[in-house]
């Protein structure tokens, strides 16, 4: 998908909250954390959420990237990498307490973890999968409405 | 509402009209045998034509509500998404002189030095066998070869490795089996077409000359609401310089265009020493230096390139920081035919909204003769540069003569003009035929009321309806490299004919004649298609 502004922030929402909400349900209890499932579930979903705002920003920053590239494109791999700068900007707002409503201390390793699984999935679901139920979607920048 | 037939209505006109379309495909009926089954005078001058008109001629006519005339890969991605969408193969016809859709393609492709096992110049999810792209060509080749390289290549590429691109031999193989699943040959109908006319009424008539002895008449008339016109190029033309000097000498061996058979230059040149004059700088350019420097490689030849460029581009080009393209020893740089977001990315979105010179223009930012940059045919390069056997020339051609079996070039450079003797000269340029060098085309221009867009191509809408042809709600559309110059560019393209085909089926369902894909078709569809079942 070759996306447009409106594309990325579409396709980030969408994703993040279909399928990174679903990893977040799955992987949950899982996570090396001593704190009750509902807590986990709770920190989870704010820092899913707390992704999703900053990466409208984020979407912004890519996309004035983006303009130096001849093609217009977003290769693969970039998807991939910008988890580095989202996870650790989320990490240390996350230290500061600047993430509303986050109970506890969410421990380095469930963070990253959560953070990769939920990455991966949408970011394998973005390369191909995605194209399935919506055909228009590649064709329109990412746009799903 | 696929699966009923729709017909025209008189309700607007007031005036009772006759149902063209009907649910299935009958045999031709044979008309009052009246004429002798071929055209007449009066066919040929009027630009709408009656029911009584044809009959009157003896030229038998088949309903049927879809033509696409073509055959080629247009034709086949746009019947696809339409099997996809829910239309059984009875009411659609393909009006065709190939025998399957790929067969032009393979032609060029093969005679452009792409055999089977090389790989075309194409996207991975650019699949004209698959509406979806999934699982993409990279995808499929990595589990069916047991190889992780396909999917290396697609996470890291462009900027640490080449793009992925399949290996036409998978195409073809992949067409041929979505070719069996949407029973494609139950519509095709072998012929050549002649021409298409609106119908007074509502709709059209397509004529085609059926193959020899096929019929009981010279001509056949297809009625139809929808037609869709995919004849691909219009025809190639060689550079001026190098027709007359075919046209003059009759040679058509010393001086051979890449898009013809002309494999007597490599085998010549594995007998004795050559030197070859390429002319272009685009993609066929590149694949045939790759055959030549391949074989000097392989064989040990000591073949001699001089690749001549009428636009030489030295460095990377381009109006600003944000529309730069690179370039260097001749080549201007670019992964496909146009910059990668014109299929679907912010270029496409941009394009859609220009008109007139706006358009032109941007066509010509982002078109002009391009080629790949590929680490491969750059290191071939640079060792044919460095020991002097590939060299290369700016400058156009004044005069081409022959001397002592020689072909001699006097090339007018920026340092004055220049001889250049070669054993053969090999136009890449790949230049092409005006649109009404098409008989079909032409006659469109001349009788149905179409226009050319700010390029010279057919002009089309946004849904690909070609502008001006419609005919009560009978619909033309067009898609390929006849509608170049469009609100969308990449047209003659396989992701570009499937931006096309979605476009018209959308149109299509927005006027019943065909479900919209939606999220459960597409998914249910999909399904089918891995599971190789018909739509």
């Amino acid at each position: 998908m070759l996306p447009t502004l409106g594309g990325r922030i579409q396709t980030r929402l969408w994703l993040l909250a279909v399928i990174g909400g679903l990893v977040t349900l799955i992987i949950g209890p899982v996570l090396p954390v001593s704190a009750p499932l509902g807590t986990v579930y709770r920190d989870n979903f704010l820092i899913l959420a707390a992704i999703a705002v900053l990466g409208i920003g984020w979407e912004c920053l890519y996309h004035l990237v983006m303009q130096w590239r001849w093609e217009k494109d977003w290769p693969t791999l970039f998807g991939l990498v910008t988890v580095v700068p989202e996870g650790l900007l989320v990490w240390v707002l996350l230290r500061a307490g600047a993430i509303p409503g986050i109970q506890g201390t969410v421990p380095a390793p469930a963070y990253v973890i959560d953070l990769l699984a939920v990455w991966l999935s949408v970011w394998l679901v973005a390369n191909g999968p995605m194209r399935v139920p919506f055909i228009r979607w590649r064709f329109h920048g990412g746009r799903l409405v | 509402m696929t699966d009923q037939p729709t017909e025209l209505s008189g309700a607007d006109t007031g005036q009772a009209q006759p149902a063209t379309i009907q649910y299935a495909r009958p045999p031709a009926a044979v008309a009052e045998a009246r004429g002798a089954g071929d055209l007449t005078d009066a066919l040929i001058a009027a630009d709408q034509w009656t029911d009584e008109m044809v009959t009157a001629a003896g030229i038998p006519v088949t309903d049927v509500p879809f033509v696409s005339v073509g055959g080629g890969i247009g034709s086949f991605v746009t019947v696809d998404y339409l099997r996809i969408a829910g239309v059984a193969p009875n009411r659609m016809a393909v009006l065709s002189n190939l025998d399957f859709p790929w067969q032009t393609y393979k032609y060029l492709t093969r005679v452009s030095q792409i055999p089977e096992p090389e790989r075309i110049r194409s996207d991975s999810a650019s699949r004209p066998d698959n509406i979806w792209g999934f699982p993409s060509y990279a995808l499929a080749e990595a589990v069916t070869e047991r190889t992780v390289a396909p999917l290396w290549q697609v996470l890291i590429e462009p900027i640490w490795a080449d793009y992925y691109t399949p290996k036409a031999g998978r195409v073809f193989a992949g067409l041929e089996r979505e070719r069996k699943r949407i029973g494609y040959d139950q519509m095709l109908v072998k012929g050549q077409v002649r021409m298409i006319r609106k119908r007074a009424g509502g709709g059209y008539f397509v004529i085609l000359t059926p193959m020899v002895g096929s019929a009981a008449t010279k001509r056949l008339a297809y009625r139809a609401e929808f037609v869709h016109v995919a004849v691909g190029y219009p025809g190639l033309k060689f550079l001026p310089e190098l027709q007359d000097f075919r046209t003059e000498h009759q040679d058509f061996h010393h001086v051979v265009s890449a898009y013809e058979e002309h494999e007597h230059v490599y085998e010549t040149a594995r007998t004795k020493h050559i030197v070859v004059m390429l002319r272009g700088g685009g993609i066929v350019a590149s694949r045939v230096l790759q055959r030549l420097m391949d074989d000097r490689a392989k064989y040990g030849l000591s073949t001699e390139i001089v690749h001549l460029f009428r636009t030489y581009i030295a460095t990377s080009h381009g109006p600003n920081a944000w529309n730069r393209r690179k370039g260097g020893n001749g080549f201007a740089y670019q992964g496909f035919n146009y910059p990668k977001s014109v299929w679907g990315g912010q270029l496409k979105a941009r394009m859609r909204k220009l008109e007139g010179t706006d358009r032109a223009d941007a066509y010509k930012l982002m078109g002009g003769t391009n080629t790949p940059w590929r680490r491969r045919w750059q290191a071939q390069m640079n060792d044919g540069r460095a020991a002097g056997w590939y060299r290369t020339m700016a400058g156009t051609v004044e005069q081409m003569r022959l001397e002592d079996g020689k072909i001699v070039s006097t090339v007018k450079t920026s340092a004055g003009l220049v001889d250049v003797a070669a054993d053969f000269v090999i136009d890449c340029t790949g230049l092409e035929a005006d649109i009404a060098e098409h008989r079909v085309l032409a006659d469109l221009l001349e009788h149905s009321g179409v226009g050319r867009n700010p390029v010279g191509r057919l002009d089309v809408e946004r849904t690909f309806e070609l502008r001006g042809a419609g005919s009560g709600p009978g619909v033309m559309y067009a898609s390929g490299a006849t509608t170049l110059g469009g609100y969308f560019p990449g047209v003659d393209t396989f992701l570009g004919l499937q931006v096309a085909a979605q476009e018209i089926v959308d149109d299509l369902a927005r006027r019943g004649f065909c479900h919209r894909i939606g999220t459960l078709r597409s998914v249910r569809q999909w399904v089918r298609w891995a599971q190789n079942k018909t739509p």
